[in-house]
């Protein structure tokens, strides 16, 4: 049977149409764009085209608003640290508990080598305390960094909103964006959002090239220091076929997007409902309201996601979890643990995560695959009776150093 | 995903023994909900002959902990309770043709559940000597828990210390930093307790003799002793598959040994020479090495 793949936080296949953009500039378009003679030109000229698409999905101002970088990871560092390093007098950066690593960790670091992190904290439902945020703005704060749509849940913070806030204040405002872009519509010369990052393969475009936007007039010192590429805020030979795909792929998401936000919500809300009604003690996490229109992450009580995953593995499906397990960590996901999610929960929380090219046929295949699978792993758990939850389970079973 | 062993699959997908034993006479519970490991372990003991009848499992936890303690009920049905003290965490991997190093802590879980299990049947409270933290070393699957442990016990300040008694960072190095913030936090924390003199931690240009100065000194003797001592007692589990092992010298720290019968030329003769290392560090409280009596000739 062919395999389901409902896991496009993860990462997405690339559009075929991309794959065919991007081919001709590994063999005879493969000259380097700073050259002077005309293997170098033509590829100047893709690039051109390449940045154009890019700004048009992102409703940049400019188009040399637009810099290409390696990644996700690598456009939230730079911003980071460019904040800091251009802004010597302010030492503090404002960022959320539930960030993605790219700039959790990079935040630690800089933590330990005296700059101040506050994160900001989010309720059950994975929402920030705009209170909260607001009294944290002060002139020490050199940048706040708040995703767009949380990855494990799909919830939306109000980055618009909060970028005023930060704009007032004098303070940069970066938002990590790579869920939500392509996703959701976003005109960039409309709010005050000073820098953003997105990565070329959440939407269907190659591992390896991201994009870090840097509003024209932001202060800004590069990470990398080099050739006069990217006008020497990211110098090295750019990549190409990289640039040229993440292009198409930008134009595919412009034409696209209204299909995200109807048939891709669509077959969401259908697969979210139909698991719901058919397990029980099962629950939705994230900001149900707000949240990015492809994204269903579920929580099955009293088993662990890693079973789970690897039983629906079998049956070709694939999503991934958010439990200790599958990342080889001690604890769960830090979003669940951040919502407040009973650890008997947040071990079993499982991300479905849908694209354009998911169908019903597959959708109706997996609300019916799921429901035995839980079955199967609740039979073996020690909070599981014969019929359903034990009475009281949390204290039918304690196991020693819990 | 996890490179899981055919074995392991089949146990995962395939549990023996799952479910509740309504006979059982024999239960443990151990594992940590926090980490999402948990098991119940339910043995159904005959009280003449203390034979183990029967075994059932129920487990919250990945793959990995399933397979293992579907594997840890089958080891254990037939034995007897002696039999099955016996049986360590390694044996339970062994039995899964090996686990990912990640993964080896549901195997140490199997075996501290039969240890519950077997003290409730005997009346006995059981000690949980657990311990765990965030895996460091992937090369040689050392965690921070036993790091700190030991560099505490012996007042460690270098990352080559580190190594030399732990092995962690002995083999890619990619692990160095993550040592170094261990040491750093212990370090700092004993710095400020007036217990050590502050001086860099990690990069002391000259690292501080291997040696943990605050144990008292055994004579040449009494250590040669020790040393024969601690392989005496790891021989019965190398005779237990047809090996066996000798000391032929002891020159400083080096211990020259030789492998017999079926240890000789085996695949996993490193590991077992590093294991026994292992205990030697332990349990002599100095770094040693444990070298094939071969290099004695060429050290000669």
């Amino acid at each position: 049977m062919k395999p389901i793949y409902l896991d496009n936080n993860a990462t997405t296949p690339c559009d075929p149409a991309v794959v065919e953009a991007m081919l001709p500039f590994f063999t005879e378009q493969f000259g380097n764009a700073s050259s002077i003679h005309s293997f170098g030109n033509q590829v100047g000229i893709a690039l051109k085209k390449a940045r154009a698409q890019i700004q048009a999905l992102l409703g940049a101002e400019h188009d040399s608003e637009i810099i290409f970088t390696s990644g996700g990871t690598e456009s939230d560092n730079t911003a980071i640290l460019s904040a800091l390093k251009a802004q010597p007098d302010r030492n503090q950066i404002i960022t959320t508990v539930v960030e993605h690593p790219a700039v959790l960790a990079f935040c630690d670091r800089l933590e330990k080598e005296g700059y101040v992190v506050h994160k900001l904290r989010v309720d059950g439902r994975g929402r920030l305390d705009m209170d909260e945020y607001r009294a944290l703005l002060t002139d020490r704060v050199a940048i706040v960094s708040v995703m767009w749509a949380n990855n494990e849940t799909g919830t939306i913070f109000p980055v618009e909103e909060m970028a005023e806030y930060a704009h007032a204040r004098g303070i940069q405002f970066h938002t990590d964006a790579v869920q939500a872009v392509g996703k959701l519509p976003i005109d960039l010369k409309r709010t005050k959002i000073d820098m953003l990052s997105l990565s070329g393969h959440k939407l269907h475009a190659p591992k390896g090239i991201g994009v870090l936007y840097l509003r024209r007039g932001t202060r800004f010192r590069a990470l990398l220091h080099g050739g006069q590429q990217e006008r020497s805020r990211r110098p090295g030979t750019e990549n190409a076929p990289g640039i040229i795909a993440l292009g198409k792929a930008a134009e595919l998401a412009m034409q696209h997007m209204d299909t995200e936000n109807t048939d891709v919500r669509y077959l969401r809300d259908k697969l979210e409902k139909g698991i719901l009604a058919r397990v029980p003690r099962a629950f939705p996490n994230g900001d149900l309201h707000c949240r990015l229109p492809n994204t269903s992450n579920i929580a099955f009580e009293f088993v662990e996601g890693e079973g789970i995953l690897l039983l629906l593995n079998k049956l070709g499906i694939a999503a991934s979890s958010g439990s200790a397990c599958t990342s080889g960590s001690l604890e769960p996901s830090h979003v669940m643990r951040a919502m407040g999610i009973p650890y008997t929960a947040a071990h079993g929380s499982i991300r479905f995560s849908l694209s354009r090219y998911n169908t019903l046929e597959e959708i109706e295949r997996v609300i019916e695959a799921v429901p035995p699978i839980i079955e199967q792993l609740r039979k073996i758990s020690p909070y599981w009776g014969e019929a359903g939850p034990a009475a009281d389970p949390a204290s039918r079973f304690q196991p020693a150093y819990a | 995903m996890w490179d899981y062993t055919e074995k392991v699959k089949e146990h995962f997908f395939n549990p023996r023994n799952a479910g509740s034993l309504e006979s059982a006479n024999a239960v443990g519970d151990v594992g940590s909900i926090q980490c999402g490991d948990a098991l119940r372990l339910m043995l159904d003991v005959d009280p003449a002959t203390e034979i183990i009848r029967d075994a059932r499992f129920q487990t919250f936890g990945c793959g990995s902990a399933i397979a293992s303690s579907s594997a840890l009920t089958e080891i254990v049905k037939g034995k007897t309770l002696d039999e099955a003290l016996k049986i360590s965490n390694q044996d339970i991997a062994a039995f899964l043709d090996g686990l990912p190093p990640e993964k080896m802590h549901c195997s140490v879980m199997g075996r501290e559940a039969l240890q519950a299990a077997i003290a409730n049947y005997r009346g006995e409270a059981w000690q949980d000597d657990h311990e765990e933290g965030e895996l460091i070393c992937k090369c040689y699957a050392i965690d921070s828990a036993l790091i700190e442990r030991v560099v505490r016990e012996n007042g460690l300040t270098t990352l080559e210390q580190v190594t030399n008694f732990t092995k962690a960072g002995g083999a890619c190095a990619s692990c160095h930093e993550k040592i170094e913030d261990v040491l750093i936090g212990i370090v700092a924390a004993r710095c400020e307790a007036g217990a050590i003199e502050a001086a860099p931690a990690v990069a002391a240009p000259e690292p501080v003799a291997a040696a943990p100065a605050e144990k008292p000194r055994m004579t040449n003797l009494q250590r040669m002793r020790k040393i024969e001592e601690i392989i005496e007692s790891v021989r019965p589990m190398l005779q237990k598959d047809n090996g066996d092992i000798e000391v032929v010298d002891i020159v400083g720290k080096n211990i020259y040994v030789n492998l017999k019968g079926a240890c000789m030329g085996c695949a996993l003769e490193a590991a077992t020479l590093g294991a026994i290392q292992q205990k030697l560090f332990e349990d002599l409280g100095e770094y040693v090495r444990l070298l094939p009596a071969s290099q004695l000739e060429m050290a000669r």
